[in-house]
């Protein structure tokens, strides 16, 4: 592509001026909805990228900046945020931040005293007339004419109706999509007082219900009270202590933290839950592992025909998608209507309850973890093995050796050392297993006597999840400080990999 | 290999092959049963485990083609489940070529230029690999919640949003690319630069083309990842027209609500191409690395 001189020295220059312009518009926009947080992160990335972009020194990251800013804002942001939102009261009952719940406040409305109206709008051109009907005396009133629109608040005059309006009603369809709109609009009456749409089809005097004043306290008109925002608690109280709706986000320190170990409610499921967590992670390699080795040997046999055959078919779970052998596995242990107890029933006459036993559900879990992780081990397994010199299996033969002896003296100690670091991060992956257990059991069937459900298969990864997202009151603020006690649990573990990771490097050497 | 063989040998490859014919018919039996479900009338299960009379209700649910019901109406199927596979699809494709955008041009930072911070990016990366996004649900949730405010477009219930959330998950995919350039002389780019190229100009003329298997193998890697992920999609997808088949294919199976043929035969319908397109990656992958590795 050929540019003239004077275009190719400028174009870059401009092009970056523009570009931050535009950046800073937007940002300033996001800031004024009140998300300041946002604005903020957003301020810092242009920035980086406008000097990332236009300094010579900074070459090398110009390549890097959009896939490791894309990495720190959507993966490591997230997880530092978790740990925040653990600080704070963050649930359904306190979703909004100070400055939208008071918002929320202020645009609350009460009905005053004084005339009821029916309304009706009325084509006028291609604009609109409100066509108000005193629902006692009969008395008709038309406003301006109003342009349709996005929502904005605006106030419009009434006078009494002369000549009847001649355009279309509109039909009920339009206004109920137009109701936003029609909810901004405040109509002056010719008596002075002014009213605001109550119904689809009704206006009347309505007043804003609080006015702020200077030290930050609402007053509410309809009785005069005093509304003072609570930063402990995070709600505007009444001056009995009262709370009211809807709350707002606060700080509230450790208190999250410290309930997961003090509050008896939290802490024994909590444990339970952490206990099973261990156990399952660690059956699941041990499973996986032990079958996908002996699979890899007797893959390995040469000895054995049909080898490419069996290995077509062992690897086949592992190319199905996870969600959906999952679901399967779900249906097929279906107690009434599975096929699993169909044949179990028709072999030993047994209907097992594999979804309402902790024991037979927890069982569940583990045979299907292992139908879907041996293939892995199985593949990881083959290879290890390979790499292992036949001239050790010749020596060991000439010795007299039998295959077990061949396996536990050869085998298993070369391979066991390169596996270990997959072994560990199996064993985090399994720690986390979310898919699994939100998928076939949901963690259910549930300890008894809980304050917040909690699941006899539940792992700590979809116990928090439930907090959250399920049945009891999106609690964010408790999940979140969950989360963070298991980031450290996961940090543990991960140092335990990297070091099994140096360790298998360094023997290589 | 083994130079004496005993008599025991006989027995033992009988008794291996009966042991893997039994494991195969393990594996095998969930997926032929399957088959044998979607094509069994109605949603339980009856007295043979091989359908007596073959139905297509419950093809014809999967793929949304209306069925007469009782009453002599027709009924429409009323899970969407080709538009949970469209919107599945959709979402891969867009977060996969993001994915690809993003990790080939740090793969190369990180593979051919010097620049201050680079050992301790590479250890950040594979930290960052080690730590689920499970456990940041509830912020990526308040996040997009967030966002949304400010822009609904990019808000909660918004496939945008959900491929913008898997835009960060690129470490595996640089390490992959890097190691990948590693294996391609240097000498070839620095020719180019002699030439006259720009260092963009080798990356993008000349490097890239050459990398074409690993970009082909990452991008179908990045996009299965995507159609299977659940956790993330469950929590920003609200609404049945915008699932994804990942976080859709669970309603099939509530109890008080139990469509258990519909889901075999919707199962054999999405779980197909997908394995398929796993089965094609995972052979590229073996090829393309070693021809790669080869070329060096």
């Amino acid at each position: 592509m050929r540019m003239p001189k004077v275009l190719q020295r400028f174009l870059h220059p401009v092009l970056m001026i523009l570009v931050g312009l535009a950046g800073l518009l937007v940002v300033t926009q996001v800031y004024a909805t009140g998300e300041s947080l946002l604005a903020g992160i957003m301020l810092v990335t242009l920035a980086c990228f406008l000097w990332i972009y236009t300094s010579s020194k900074t070459y090398a990251y110009r390549y890097l900046f959009p896939g490791i800013g894309a990495a720190l804002i959507f993966v490591v942001f997230p997880m530092l945020y978790t740990i925040r939102i653990g600080f704070s009261n963050y649930s359904s009952k306190n979703l909004l931040n100070f400055q939208r719940s008071t918002q929320y406040l202020l645009e609350e409305t009460y009905r005053g005293e004084g005339a009821t109206y029916t309304s009706e709008l009325h084509a006028d051109g291609r604009r609109w007339r409100l066509r108000l009907e005193d629902a006692e005396s009969g008395k008709v009133f038309v406003s301006e004419p109003i342009t349709l629109g996005p929502e904005k608040p605006m106030t419009i005059k009434a006078e009494p109706l002369g000549i009847p309006l001649m355009g279309d009603e509109m039909p009920m369809k339009d206004l109920i999509e137009q109701q936003a709109f029609l909810k901004g609009i405040t109509v002056k009456m010719p008596d002075g007082n002014p009213v605001r749409m109550t119904g689809l089809r009704e206006f009347a005097p309505s007043k804003q219900q609080y006015t702020r004043n200077p030290d930050g306290s609402l007053t509410n008109h309809q009785d005069g009270s005093l509304l003072r925002p609570n930063m402990k608690t995070g709600f505007y109280e009444t001056p009995s202590g009262d709370p009211v709706d809807p709350g707002f986000q606060v700080d509230i320190g450790w208190k999250h933290y410290f309930s997961i170990f003090t509050d008896a409610a939290i802490r024994e499921p909590f444990l339970q839950i952490f206990v099973w967590t261990v156990t399952f992670a660690f059956l699941s390699v041990l499973f996986t592992v032990s079958l996908g080795m002996v699979l890899a040997v007797l893959l390995n046999w040469e000895a054995l025909r049909f080898r490419s055959v069996y290995r077509l078919m062992l690897f086949l779970p592992y190319a199905i998608p996870g969600f959906i052998s999952i679901l399967v596995f779900k249906g097929l242990f279906n107690a009434n209507f599975g096929e699993i107890n169909l044949i179990l029933h028709g072999l030993f006459g047994l209907k097992p309850s594999w979804f309402s036993d902790p024991f037979l559900a927890k069982s569940m879990i583990l045979i299907v973890n292992t139908w879907l992780g041996f293939p892995y081990m199985m593949v990881v397994c083959m290879g290890l093995i390979k790499a292992i010199p036949p001239d050790l299996y010749e020596a060991s033969a000439v010795a007299g050796a039998g295959p077990l002896t061949n396996f536990f003296k050869i085998t298993l100690p070369l391979v066991i050392r390169p596996l270990t670091p997959l072994l560990i991060s199996s064993f985090a992956f399994n720690f986390n297993n979310f898919v699994l257990i939100n998928l076939l059991t949901g963690g259910r069937p549930d300890i008894l006597n809980t304050s917040l459900p909690a699941g006899t298969t539940d792992l700590l990864a979809t116990y928090t999840y439930r907090i959250a997202f399920e049945d009891s009151g999106q609690q964010f603020g408790l999940a979140a400080a969950i989360s963070a006690v298991i980031f450290l649990m996961v940090a543990v573990i991960s140092i335990i990999q990297i070091r099994a990771t140096n360790i298998t490097q360094d023997d290589r050497r | 290999m083994a130079i004496v063989i005993d008599k025991s040998q006989r027995w033992r490859v009988v008794a291996a092959h009966v042991f893997m014919i039994g494991l195969c018919a393990l594996v095998i039996f969930p997926l032929l049963i399957v088959v044998a479900i979607s094509l069994r009338p109605g949603n339980f299960a009856t007295g043979s485990l091989i359908p007596e009379t073959i139905s297509l209700e419950h093809w014809r649910f999967a793929l949304g083609i209306p069925t007469p019901g009782p009453d002599g109406q027709m009924i429409t199927p009323d899970l969407p489940v080709l538009r949970w596979l469209w919107n599945s699809v959709k979402v891969a494709t867009a977060s996969a070529t993001v994915a690809l955008f993003l990790s080939t041009t740090a793969a190369y930072a990180f593979a051919r230029m010097r620049f201050v911070g680079k050992k301790s990016a590479l250890l950040g990366l594979t930290l960052m690999q080690m730590f689920p996004t499970i456990l940041a649900l509830i912020a990526i949730h308040a996040i997009f919640s967030r966002i949304g405010h400010a822009f609904p477009l990019l808000g909660i219930d918004s496939h945008w949003a959900l491929v913008l959330a898997y835009s960060g998950g690129i470490a595996l995919h640089v390490w992959t690319i890097k190691g990948f350039y590693e294996t391609i002389p240097v000498e070839i780019e620095e020719a180019a630069i002699v030439d006259g190229a720009t260092p963009w100009q080798a990356f993008w003329r000349v490097l890239l083309p050459m990398s074409l298997p690993i970009l082909v193998v990452v991008f179908l890697l990045a996009f299965i990842g995507a159609i299977i992920e659940y956790p993330q999609a469950s929590v920003l997808l609200r609404t049945q027209p915008n699932l994804t088949l990942a976080v859709g294919s669970k309603q099939f199976l509530y109890t008080q609500k139990y469509l258990w043929g519909d889901f075999a035969a919707a199962a054999i319908l999405s779980g197909l191409p997908i394995s398929a397109v796993f089965i094609l990656a995972q052979r590229w992958m073996i090829s393309g690395l070693t021809s790669g590795a080869n070329k060096g």
